[in-house]
């Protein structure tokens, strides 16, 4: 038990270990060490934002989706509106269209029968004029009684 | 020169013994041959198995730390390194909870403390013979020495001088750190003005300077005295016939794990102690 001079010796290479240690030793790990629990840090918030966003991207698709669903039924409603506003005009068209072609029927009839009356009208003048010179037994001066003749016509 | 068969005296005596380098009075240079001989070197003396077996530990912890410092990464941590990491953890851990100060010196000093502690605590794991039988075989063979004067005590914590080195640096650091932080003034104020004011101030040095000069003592004392304990039962134990030993010398052994370990934690956790008290001002 003599103190001696292994005292300063061990001082001496404690010292030397101690400032190896805290050159080369401490520093890199220490720095690992920080840079690895960053590194979990950032993950952690990474996974944290992650599901942040899941959740809001969750929440924009079924947003989407219920708009496009409504957006669907709109255009269904719309479609169908339109389907009976076409039946309607297709039929309200097929009226119109028949009651013109009746219309233009009518007129044609009625133009015939006129037709019809005015040529009847010209016969019976012509025959009225053959009768007449039949009854008389001489020519008439047509241009002398034709106004006679065509008055008489009017009036049938 | 045979191998003389011990008496149980002088076995203990044997184990106890440092091999000691150092001048002889007849101012020759030499190993000592026994420990009146190794007494009367003086102070110039150098305890060559303390040393050789301390100095091989701290290279030992060193390459081991360094080698995971060099390779290491900050993905999954494997072997070494996962284990180099949980003791800078550990230290780091214990170090910010004690001293808030900022210092580079610290932590680092606190780790090699832990680690070289233990390692040297260590050594007092092994069976106390298995060394000195090594080294007396090399200094018989090699050196051609007389196997009876080949002493190797192989426990460097067990030697005053090992912790007494350490706990002297640690003093100096209080010292430097003191002056540094309160500077001059303040460091003589600390030991002079305290408890008591300035009318006192023979006694609040006595008070102050004795508190002060505890510190180193009381550590190298704490760890000296416990291995120095430890060992000297181990080889108490090894004097009993060698089919009992094993029924004393593994409880032993078993609650000396617990000791090496702790010893080494309160060393380190006192010098972390002391020095933020150095850093604080009162």
């Amino acid at each position: 038990m003599n103190l001696n001079l292994t005292l300063l010796g061990q001082a001496i290479s404690f010292a030397i270990f101690v400032w190896f240690c805290m050159k080369y030793v401490w520093p890199p790990v220490i720095a690992a060490l920080e840079e690895r629990s960053k590194k979990i840090a950032d993950g952690l918030e990474a996974a944290n934002r992650a599901s942040r966003d899941l959740e809001l991207a969750q929440e924009q698709a079924s947003q989407i989706l219920r708009e496009s669903k409504e957006n669907a039924a709109e255009i269904i409603e719309q479609a169908n509106k339109r389907a009976n506003q076409m039946v309607d005009e297709a039929k309200e068209q097929v009226i119109a269209d028949g009651k013109r072609l009746r219309e233009a029927a009518q007129a044609e009839i009625e133009q015939d029968v006129m037709r019809a009356k005015e040529a009847l009208r010209a016969q019976v003048s012509v025959l009225a004029f053959a009768g007449a010179e039949k009854i008389l037994g001489a020519t008439i001066d047509e241009k002398a009684h034709s106004e006679i003749v065509e008055q008489l016509a009017k009036e049938l | 020169m045979g191998i003389e068969s011990p008496t149980a005296s002088s076995y203990i005596k044997h184990h106890l013994q440092n091999l000691t380098y150092g001048q002889h009075p007849d101012g020759t240079w030499g190993l000592a041959h026994d420990a009146k001989e190794a007494a009367d070197m003086g102070f110039w003396a150098i305890h060559v198995d303390t040393m050789a077996i301390s100095i091989a530990l701290g290279f030992l912890f060193l390459w081991l730390f360094r080698k995971a410092a060099k390779k290491i990464s900050t993905d999954t941590p494997t072997g070494l390194q996962n284990f180099v990491e949980l003791m800078v953890e550990f230290v780091d851990g214990s170090v910010k909870e004690t001293f808030h100060g900022k210092s580079k010196v610290i932590a680092p000093l606190a780790l090699t403390i832990f680690v070289w502690v233990f390692l040297m605590n260590f050594m007092d794991l092994i069976p106390v013979d298995f060394l000195p039988a090594v080294a007396q075989m090399i200094g018989t063979s090699v050196f051609g020495a007389d196997p009876n004067h080949v002493y190797f005590k192989f426990v460097p914590t067990t030697d005053i001088n090992a912790t007494l080195g350490m706990s002297l640096s640690v003093f100096a650091l209080i010292v430097f750190y003191s002056i540094k932080v309160k500077g001059i003034s303040g460091f003589v104020g600390e030991l002079t003005l305290q408890p008591f004011g300035k009318w006192m101030i023979p006694f609040n040095l006595l008070l102050e300077g004795v508190g002060l000069l505890a510190k180193p003592v009381s550590l190298a004392l704490r760890l000296f005295g416990n291995l120095y304990a430890g060992e000297l039962i181990f080889i108490l134990i090894a004097i009993l016939p060698w089919g009992l030993q094993w029924a004393l010398s593994v409880p032993w052994a078993i609650f000396h794990i617990l000791i090496i370990v702790l010893q080494a934690f309160i060393f380190m956790m006192l010098t972390i102690v002391y020095l933020s008290m150095a850093h604080e001002d009162h």
